[in-house]
């Protein structure tokens, strides 16, 4: 055997626990649910078969196709505010903040990221629910008249979204930030850009990789969450990940929540294909 | 402009601590709800949380499975990040694409696809099932983790340990993984925290046994309750330590 | 297109770090001086404050005779050449090039023009649809070098611009550095550790130590009559001799108190300075000279360093009758 070959083996040796890994528990299943997609309900039986009646469905059906709309909606509005949000706090933090503060105020920023994710939701509930905080402190300054209906209505589900997201996005445009050259901006400046220019033609551009994505991740994270709009947004209005696990739980009607995933997972591909110009995965 | 960076950041700060500092302050409720107005201090309701046995015992399992589960994603994810940095595997773009694809799908679909071929192979939902979910999500960051790490100083250390005669399995032993000690520890307990906050896989793939959030969900479903106050708290404060104890011992090492 | 910086008693402190002491410097339009030193003379800052990307804590800096005492680095009319070059990655030449024209409101065709012509200035035409990362490192030092040029600045600052070249395409671009200098008639002020370096470009060089002007004058000048014992040593090779009353380790010397210094090629057998017989210990071929070391008969401690002509031989343990034909004493 010759050296090369040898090293070829060995590095199939050690590649091969993890790949066989995520074929059988992530690539198999994938292939199961797709399959699976394609079946019938009879009854309370699965048929299996080769029948695209659920995806039609899912565009025809308008409760269903409108819990799609809304994931879209959500997810959207979710991405740009967040990003909107987290920019400027990200770049306050990276050169407004002394150097020996960033760490911490950087850490402080995103300490609430590390509340249990279930219990990130259920506060926000308290904050904006009929009797919660912000209705009392609003009551209680006379702002208004009546206790406004926050909770349980897709104001609630997006402020609970862009409350995780813009932790989440402060963290990756600040890491972009902090690595730029400060000569970029001295550059600019020097050649006579003011400062609206230098972030406009300089600093944005260079950071544009690391905000699409921040954003792409805030996306998929956000269009796939099922908890934050069952416990903000309630019942009112579905979205995707809750129609799913309506279809699972209450009708056991495995297909068509199958259908609805690759629907979802078709979304995010879409999403991926059209920032993957400026997406660094690999450098998240 | 000075002044209005510092008031952006001061609302932000308050945003971002909002819930938290509303969901800390109701757990002291001494009252039936977690809402204003504030009726006084008391402790009741931690007692009531760390006497309650089904949370306790969610508590361990969550770390249980936090713990293996990582530990599974964080060697598989270290011994392919070494296979494919030093090894040169045909197709190895495409591995690398495979390896970190779970990190670009939905838990849901995730936890979906599973639950279909358990069910259809017959596998009896447990932590273990839930276990291997967590290590389908962590593997991509392991990897991508200790992959990213992997350098040419560690590449010339390694062929200088089997240049002096080591086998490979004590380069790797004895000289990768001390060498990467840093950001394989942040890869475990990144993992950690991902798998220990995991709900919908979780959710859908144990049974009896559940997991902390799991656990939390269906005392949120019988209403809200400074109890569940006190139990985010509690959570809240053993993640952020954990935090702590990493920027101070980990992060901070790592960059010197 | 062209102006004098006036540089009056500017002390810079870093808490209670002194990075520069009370400098006083005239640079006269049109000239290229090199500011020279070791890392943390102060060199850098100084650039810095000229530029406007730091303020004195004390002192004035004109230029062109006007105050820039709260003049922010986009309004002064000085440009810089940094020393990582801080070219945009996402813009092509052109674009670099024309970055400072945009920003003044000149229209596209008219940058692209004046960017076109800047690169042929610096030897790089038709390259203008290029990016940063297609180039060597001598490449981009010369769009930096034409970026910073196209906004016409009346100075021009450097920062360290050849550090990460090889050795070289450093000398190739010193050469070029100053052709484009004189052709611009621009003030250059180039801030730089390597000595070579600067007597190869400068017109002036100005030694810095600790914050403080340790030396100036003609490269000429100041490497053969340097003003301190830090310049003379920073500049070259040096052997120095402390002479008290007339008394030296090699005997009576009829120079005033001080330290007496001689450059290494400075000594041979015929010089007017009469240092006595040495004995050679070591040698070694230099290439354009030979290089020995040599004790004195009359302090077998002390070495001297000597450059010896080309096709010198002397054998090791021999000794030679040497003499110093240019030489001068400092304060020790």
């Amino acid at each position: 055997m010759t050296l090369a070959a040898a090293e070829k083996r060995l590095g199939w040796g050690l590649a091969a626990p993890a790949l066989l890994w995520t074929v059988a528990f992530f690539v198999l299943p994938f292939l199961a649910m797709l399959a699976l997609s394609f079946a019938r309900m009879e009854g309370r039986e699965v048929v299996a078969g080769f029948d695209p009646g659920n995806y039609i469905r899912i565009f025809t059906d308008w409760t269903m196709f409108k819990a799609l709309l809304n994931s879209l909606e959500i997810t959207v509005v979710v991405t740009v505010v967040s990003v909107v949000l987290a920019y400027p706090l990200a770049a306050i933090i990276a050169f407004r903040v002394p150097a020996r503060w960033q760490r911490l105020a950087l850490l402080l920023a995103v300490l609430p990221f590390w509340t249990s994710y279930v219990v990130r939701s259920y506060a926000w509930l308290l904050v904006l629910g009929q009797n919660g905080v912000v209705n009392k402190a609003l009551l209680g300054l006379g702002l208004i008249a009546e206790p406004l209906e926050i909770a349980a209505t897709r104001t609630a589900t997006v402020i609970g979204f862009v409350h995780f997201f813009v932790m989440l996005l402060t963290l990756t445009i600040y890491a972009n930030l902090i690595q730029l050259s400060p000569n970029y901006a001295r550059a600019a400046a020097d050649l006579g850009a003011g400062r609206w220019q230098t972030f406009r033609h300089v600093i944005l551009p260079l950071t544009l990789p690391g905000v699409v994505t921040g954003a792409f991740l805030t996306f998929v994270l956000c269009i796939g969450d099922y908890i934050t709009p069952q416990i903000l947004g309630g019942n009112a209005e579905l979205t995707l990940p809750q129609l799913i696990m309506l279809q699972m739980g209450r009708s056991g009607n495995f297909p068509l929540a199958s259908a609805l995933s690759v629907v979802l997972m078709a979304v995010v591909t879409l999403a991926y294909f059209a920032s993957s110009r400026w997406l660094r995965l690999d450098r998240v | 402009m000075r002044a209005l960076s510092w008031a952006y950041l001061a609302i932000a700060y308050a945003f971002v601590f909002l819930p938290v500092a509303v969901l800390v302050a109701f757990s002291f409720q001494d009252g039936r709800l977690p809402v204003p107005p504030f009726q006084g201090v008391t402790l009741d309701w931690y007692a009531k949380v760390l006497g309650d046995r089904d949370l306790m015992a969610a508590l361990v399992n969550s770390a249980l499975v936090a713990a293996v589960s990582s530990l599974i994603a964080l060697i598989l994810g270290f011994l392919a990040a070494h296979a494919l940095a030093r090894v040169r595997l045909p197709g190895s773009v495409l591995l690398r694409g495979v390896l970190i694809a779970p990190m670009t799908v939905s838990y849901l679909i995730i936890a979906l696809g599973l639950l279909t071929v358990f069910n259809q192979t017959g596998v009896r939902l447990s932590l273990w099932t839930a276990g291997i979910g967590h290590v389908v999500i962590n593997l991509p960051l392991c990897f991508a983790i200790t992959y990213a790490a992997m350098g040419d100083h560690q590449k010339n250390a390694e062929r200088a340990a089997r240049d002096l005669g080591a086998p490979e399995w004590k380069v790797l032993a004895l000289v990768s993984a001390p060498m990467l000690a840093a950001p394989l520890a942040a890869a475990f307990f990144l993992s950690v925290t991902f798998s220990w906050d995991e709900f919908i896989i979780a959710f859908l793939l144990t049974r009896f046994d559940v997991t902390l959030p799991v656990e939390i969900w269906s005392m949120l479903r019988s209403g809200i309750s400074p109890a569940t106050n006190a139990v985010g708290s509690l959570v809240f404060l053993v993640s952020v330590t954990l935090v702590v104890v990493l920027e101070v011992f980990v992060f901070r090492r790592a960059k010197t | 297109m062209t102006a004098g910086v006036s540089i009056r008693a500017v002390t810079q402190r870093y808490g209670s770090a002194l990075a520069l002491d009370g400098v006083d410097l005239e640079i006269t339009a049109g000239e290229f001086v090199v500011l020279l030193g070791p890392s943390g003379c102060g060199k850098t800052t100084l650039l810095n404050i000229i530029g406007g990307f730091a303020e004195p804590t004390s002192g004035a800096v004109l230029i062109g005779g006007r105050d820039m005492a709260g003049v922010a680095a986009k309004d002064r009319p000085t440009t810089t050449v940094f020393q990582d070059y801080a070219l945009f990655p996402h813009m092509t030449l052109a674009e670099n090039v024309g970055f400072g024209l945009r920003m003044r409101g000149m229209a596209k065709a008219a940058r692209d023009a004046k960017a076109a012509e800047m690169l042929a200035l610096v030897g790089l035409e038709g390259r203008a649809a290029r990016r940063p990362h297609e180039l060597s490192g001598g490449q981009r030092q010369r769009v930096a070098l034409a970026r910073a040029l196209a906004v016409e600045p009346d100075v021009l600052l450097l920062d360290e611009p050849l550090g990460a070249l090889d050795l070289k395409l450093r000398r190739a671009m010193q050469d070029e550095l100053k052709a484009i200098q004189r052709r611009v008639g621009t003030t250059f002020v180039h801030v730089t550790h390597d000595q070579e370096e600067a007597m190869a470009i400068a017109d002036r060089i100005v030694v810095m130590n600790g914050g403080k002007i340790a030396d100036i004058g003609p490269p000429r000048e100041v490497y053969l009559r340097p003003k301190s014992l830090f310049s003379a040593g920073f500049m070259g090779e040096v052997n120095k001799v402390p002479v008290v009353g007339g008394k030296s380790a090699l005997g009576p010397l009829a120079v005033p108190d001080g330290v007496l210094c001689i450059r290494p090629e400075a000594i041979s057998e015929s010089g007017a300075l009469r240092l006595g017989p040495c004995r050679v210990e070591e040698t070694t071929f230099f290439g354009t000279y030979l290089r020995a070391h040599v004790s004195p008969l009359a302090a077998p401690d002390l070495r001297l360093v000597v450059h010896l002509a080309q096709g010198a031989a002397p054998e090791l343990g021999s000794v030679l009758d040497l003499g110093a034909q240019d030489f001068v004493v400092l304060e020790a």
